[in-house]
Order: structure tokens, then sequence, then C-alpha cells
């Protein structure tokens, strides 16, 4: 009885009475929500144009801010950092076309998704080696100051960072929904991602498409990289932490942009929400490891293509 | 075809010759290093191993060794996971003529190490971590945790608070909040935190930190900031420490209210944080800093690592961990033979026959780097188990007390009881240490 009690009411009585406690959880959830937002932007990019899921991903993020971090700590400046490293993801882009990409053309997607694992697993080693395994803080000038906002029913606390890392994720979703559907390489983009062959014949160059799409997925990884890295430092965490990106693609649809963003809200607030109100009293806490996978999970039973995925229609 | 055939002959050559160089090697003591230099523990991991294997290194080079016996280290890198740690252990508890001691450096990997190592005669020194209960020589002849245990940090750390806030009768009614790494290595003291609740009316609430990252914290802290706790107690580990930090200066918390156990004071774990971890307090067991007369010999020295870590305290702790092992080789050398290689069953009668007094210290050139320490049959925990608290002052860590020792009387009938049950558990006739 107690259980139940703890599971169907006490929660709602916890939010009416401290309504700055639940407002401050779904802020805290929101924003971490954004932020895993930034990530699987990256895992559309890439599937939505070549059918790729990109377990690498996760790494690109590290990879990308350790070397903007290590650049900085030599003494760059940011900018220029910011420049060499966009320079340093887009010949990796390169280097994954030429390397693994070509070689597995026509391959199924099974055998180019164990190709990215491999990518996933040299990159960790190769950045460990270049960079070492050290937390680095990122200074660029990203708020971080703690805001106490005094609302009707109380004070509630939120932070700066996350407030501007919810501006960079609305910017990013801005230009690339306009890049994809306003300029030629867009739409070149995405006549690859609709058929390759169709592509192919109607003389769009498939292996540029690819070296830009993983171009711009670096780019992606670059800017979640300084925004994760502006909050916990540049760390080897961060890979893990980028596999949160999943549940959220199972949530929006491998191939929306406005879905990774819808999907990373669901996720955070839920997950916040449950940690807090359910988590805690019931389960003793912890539970943001493994509560968006479950929530995943059983989404997949109902919708399969995500919110705002396609719906896959085979006619037989 | 033939420039394939004097390539294969080459790699050949090469395999041969680091073979002959193996059996040569062959002579020395051999210390395998369990380190984890890579992942989300790295942070506290490559400090460590570094000062454990500069110090082997330190000794072959200005001593020669002991008495003429030199130390082979070999690492295996397990990136602070259970499964690979044992995996590295099994990979190198027979080479070089057999394993000296092992420190893996994880509770986790400890608990998975105890049965395998006691089977194999190879001592365990979990310096300051492990199984608890392990403190009782009689069930556990092979594991040592010296100089305190986690339960011993645990009874320590409330008196200092207590000893701040007008003494232990001051705790009743106090709420505290215990954040911990979600690990055997994070719920190894909350038995003895449980007891002192009860024993001194305060309760405590526990705020786990999943292992995967150990960064997923922002629920933990909104729970802080609106259970307001008197004292924040952290047992964490790696990155999770730095993030704790960073979000305790966020929320505005009392920085001087927040005291992490040893091993969540170290500078990676304040330094992200910034000036906003200044005041933060953490227990410890040795110094830190370069000025200790161990470092003047290290200065220009070959083969160690970069000095960016030295001196830093877990680069130090790591220093301390193979000092006590080459004392005791040097111990067990006394007995079995000087000059010649010890074996692991050798070392362990040396560990617990170990008795570092200030002046054998002093000569070691550890004043201030480590602590007095006395093990026995009986107490591998070592007979005067204390903590220290140190406090980040934005530069550097600037101890403020002198040693608080623990509350012995609520902790060793504790060890005792958890120590029989796992004899009896596992059917271990406990050995007789009066003789």
């Amino acid at each position: 009885m107690e259980t139940l009690y703890l599971i169907l009411i006490d929660p709602f009585v916890q939010m009416v009475d401290e309504p700055s406690f639940l407002v401050e959880v779904l802020i805290g959830g929101l924003t971490s929500g954004v932020m895993y937002s930034l990530v699987a932007l990256g895992f559309v990019l890439i599937f939505k144009a070549s059918g790729i899921f990109n377990f690498a991903q996760g790494i690109f993020v590290l990879f990308a801010a350790l070397n903007f971090v290590g650049l900085m700590d030599l003494g760059v400046h940011p900018i220029l950092a910011f420049v060499i490293t966009i320079g340093i993801m887009t010949a990796l882009a390169f280097a994954v076309d030429r390397l693994v990409l070509r070689p597995l053309v026509n391959q199924d997607p099974i055998i180019l998704f164990m190709a990215t694992i491999g990518i996933a697993f040299f990159l960790e080693g190769f950045g460990e080696t270049l960079w070492g395994g050290d937390v680095r803080p990122v200074q660029v000038g990203i708020p971080d100051a703690a805001l106490f906002w005094e609302l009707g029913f109380g004070e509630i606390l939120v932070q700066s960072a996350d407030l501007f890392a919810g501006v960079i994720a609305a910017f990013l979703v801005t230009v690339l929904a306009l890049f994809f559907h306003f300029t030629p390489v867009g739409r070149a983009l995405r006549a690859v991602a609709d058929d390759h062959q169709a592509a192919l014949s109607v003389g769009i160059p498939l292996n540029n498409i690819w070296v830009i799409v993983w171009a711009v997925a670096g780019f992606v990884a670059l800017a979640a990289g300084i925004m994760w890295g502006a909050k916990l430092g540049v760390q080897f965490a961060l890979s893990t932490i980028a596999l949160k990106a999943l549940p959220v693609l199972i949530l929006g649809g491998f191939t929306s942009i406005p879905g990774a963003i819808v999907g990373g809200l669901i996720v955070g607030a839920g997950e916040k929400l449950f940690e807090n109100f359910w988590g805690v009293p019931l389960l003793g806490g912890a539970t943001e490891d493994w509560f968006a996978y479950i929530v995943a999970m059983i989404f997949l039973f109902f919708r399969p293509q995500g919110l705002f995925g396609e719906k896959i229609i085979e006619r037989v | 075809m033939l420039t394939k055939k004097l390539v294969t002959a080459g790699v050949a050559a090469a395999i041969a010759a680091g073979a002959i160089g193996v059996v040569q090697a062959e002579e020395g003591q051999f210390i395998p290093a369990l380190t984890y230099r890579t992942g989300p523990y790295a942070p506290g991991g490559i400090p460590t191993a570094n000062g454990y294997t500069d110090y082997f290194h330190l000794i072959n080079q200005r001593d020669g060794g002991v008495n003429g016996v030199k130390f082979i280290v070999e690492e295996c890198e397990y990136g602070y996971k259970t499964d690979r740690g044992v995996e590295c252990y099994d990979r190198l508890k027979d080479k070089h003529g057999g394993a000296t001691a092992v420190s893996p450096y994880s509770t986790g990997t400890t608990y998975a190490l105890i049965d395998k190592a006691t089977a194999d005669k190879v001592p365990i020194l979990s310096m300051g971590y492990g199984r608890t209960s392990a403190a009782d020589g009689r069930v556990f002849p092979y594991v040592f945790n010296f100089p305190a245990t986690y339960w011993s940090q645990a009874t320590a750390v409330m008196q200092y608070i207590a000893n701040e806030m007008g003494g232990l009768e001051a705790l009743k009614d106090q709420r505290f909040a215990f954040i911990y790494l979600d690990h055997p290595y994070g719920k190894e003291p909350i038995p003895t935190f449980d007891i002192l609740a009860e024993k001194f009316g305060f309760t405590y609430d526990k705020y786990p930190v999943p292992f995967a990252t150990g960064t997923e914290q922002k629920s933990v802290w909104l729970q802080i900031r609106r259970t307001k706790p008197a004292y924040i107690i952290m047992w964490g580990w790696g990155v999770m420490n730095a993030t704790a930090v960073k979000e305790a200066a966020n929320i505005k918390f009392d920085m001087s209210k927040f005291i992490g156990n040893w091993w969540s004071a170290s500078e990676q774990d304040v330094l992200p944080a910034g000036d906003g971890a200044i005041g933060y307090k953490g227990a410890t067991f040795n110094g830190s800093g370069t000025d200790y007369k161990v470092f003047e010999d290290m200065k220009g020295m070959s083969g160690l690592s970069d000095d960016g870590d030295r001196g830093t305290v877990l680069y130090n702790r790591g220093m301390v961990n193979a000092a006590y092992i080459v004392e005791a080789v040097r111990l067990a050398q006394e007995k079995y033979g000087k000059g010649k290689r010890v074996t692991g069953e050798q070392v362990r009668w040396a560990f617990e026959n170990l008795d570092l007094t200030a002046e054998n210290i002093e000569a070691l050139g550890l004043t201030g780097l480590m602590p007095v320490t006395k093990v026995t049959c009986l107490n591998h925990e070592g007979t005067n188990p204390a903590i220290l608290i140190q406090q980040w002052n934005g530069k550097a860590w600037e101890i403020i007390t002198d040693w608080i020792p623990a509350m012995t009387d609520v902790v060793r009938p504790l060890i005792e009881q958890d120590a029989a049950q796992y004899a009896k558990e596992n059917n271990i006739t406990p050995r007789d240490c009066s003789a």
C-alpha cells in the first residue's frame, strides 16, 4: 500500500506542495535534454544523408573538444583553435570516406555500422594518446554563473551555461534546417538520403556528399563538445554521456532534426522528473543511467520510427 | 618475396630479443601494476600510477634496488573495470618469477581478487580502500588495508564534523548528505554511517551517482539544494569529484561544509571548478607538494614520468603505496635472506610485521608524506588509524588539523563481525594471532 502511495500519490503531492522544486527539476531536465540533443543532431545528420548509424558520433564530440581545448592549452587563440579544429574534423571526414566508407560501399548497413564502432575505438585511443586523459576545463567565456530567479511561488536556480546551450542548440537547428531545405548541397544530401542509386543517376557525386555530411557532423560535434566541456570539463566520460543520444534518437526518429531536439527534451525532462519524484524515494536514486533506455524501449513497441521519423512502408 | 622474408625474419628476431630480455629480467622483484590511465577514471588513475611506478624506478636508480635486488614493474591498463582488473592480475601474477604484491586501486577489483590472491599467495595492499573487514588478519591473511580503512575514515570524518559543531552531542537531530559513487567503493562506508546515525541521533540522505560516467549529478544537487544539509560528505572518484565540486559551487553551497574522503580530495578534483572550489575540504593520510627530501633525489633522474603530477596528492599517495611495498621487501629480505628475491608469501609476512616509526620514515626521506604505521597479525589496518583534514585554498591543499583518530571502539567490532560472517560463508577457520 505504501509503495502504491509512493508511486501514485506522493510525487504529485510533492509537485503541488513545492512548485518551485518542480520547476527547477523541469528546467534542469530540459536543459540537460538540450545537451543530449546537441549530440543527437550529429547522429541524425549522418543517418539522414547516408543511412549509416555512426556509432562514433559520441567519440567525435570528445575528439573535437579534445583537439579544441588541447590547442588552446598550447596557447592558440580560441577562435583560431576553433577554425583549426573544424579543419581537423574535415580532414577526419575525408579520412573516414577514403579509408572506411569507399571500400565498404554497397555493403549491408550492419557492416557500415560495425565499421563506425571501429572508428570509435580508434579515435578514443588516438585522442587519449595525443592529449592525455586529464580533465581539461574549457574557458571560452561561456557564462557559468548560477542565476537565482524569484518566482511568485519561490526561488529557482538556473545555470546560465544551460541557457546558453539552449540558444546554441536553437541556432544550430535553424541553420541546419535552412541548409537542408534551401541550399543545393542540402537538397543533394536529402536526395542521397532518399535513394543512393537514384541520386547517382542524376549526377550527384556520392563521395563528395558523404565527405560534406561527415564534416558537418564533425562541426556539430565540436559545438556539442565545447558546450559539454564548458559544463563538465573535457574528459573521457563525454563519450559515454554522448550515448544518451541513442534513446533521444529512438524517441525523436533517426531522420528528423526537430525530432532530435524534441526527443532530447523529453528524455532530459523525463529522467530528471523520474529521478527526483520516483527514483529517489522508491529506488534510492541513480536511475538516470537507465531510465531513458527503458522509455526508448517502451516507445519502440508503439512507434518504432520515432515521433518524427519516416514511417517504413514495405509493399509485398 | 625476399623482402617479405627479411621482414619476417626481422620481426622474429625482435620477438626473440624481447623474450631474452624477459628471461634476464626474471631475477628482479616483480611488481604487477594494475593501472587505469584511460577512461572516465583516468584523472585519478594517472597521477596515482605515476607516483607508484616512479618510486620503484627511484629505488632502482638511487639505491640499486633493495640490497641489490631491483624491481621490475609491468603495467596493465584496466580502465577501472573490475573484470579487466581481474584479467590483468591473471595475466601478470606469474610473470618474472611471480608477483611481489598487488595494489589494484579499486575496491571492486580488490573484492574480486581476495580469494584468487589468497590462493595464489600474493598479498594485496589496498592502501586505504578495498574491503574494510579485511583488517581482521585472522580471516584475511593476504589482504592489507593500512593505514586506515573506509569505516575508520568515516568515523574520523564524523568526529571532525562533531568537533566543528561543538562536540558529538551537537550531531543530534542534524541532517547530513552522503554523495557516493554507485559502486562497491562508494557503498563501503554506509553500514558505518548507519550505526553512527543511530548512535549519535543524526539523519543522512544517500545520493548515489551512476557509475558509468560519474557526471550525472544534476538531480543530486537539486535534492541537496532542497534538503539543505548541515554538511555533505563525499565518497567519489574520478570525474565524479570534479563535477560534484563544480555543482556545489554552482548552488552556492558553503564549501567549508563539503568534505570529500581521501579519494575525493586531490588537485584534479578542484581545479576544474576554479575559484568556486576554494574552501572545499578533504580527508588525507599523506602530504602533498614537493617539499620533501625524496623529491630532491628524483631531480634529473631519467625514466620517471614527466614531472607534471609530481607533488600532487595522488602522485604522492602512489609513492607512499610503493614505499610500503619496498619496505616490506626490505623486511622480508632481513628474515629470509638479504640480496635475494622474496616471494609473495614472504612479503605477506613482512606486511604483517611492518613497523614504520618516525625515525624509519625520516631515514627514507618521507617525513610528512606517510604516516607512522604498525601492522599486526590481528590488525591489518594498522594500530593507529586516523585522518588529517586538508582544505583547498585555490592554489594548494593545506593541512588544517592534527591527526583525528578513528572511533575504533565503533569500527573494530564491526570489522570482526563482518569478517566472522565472511569466514562462516566461505568455510574459513580464522588463524590464531595470539602466538
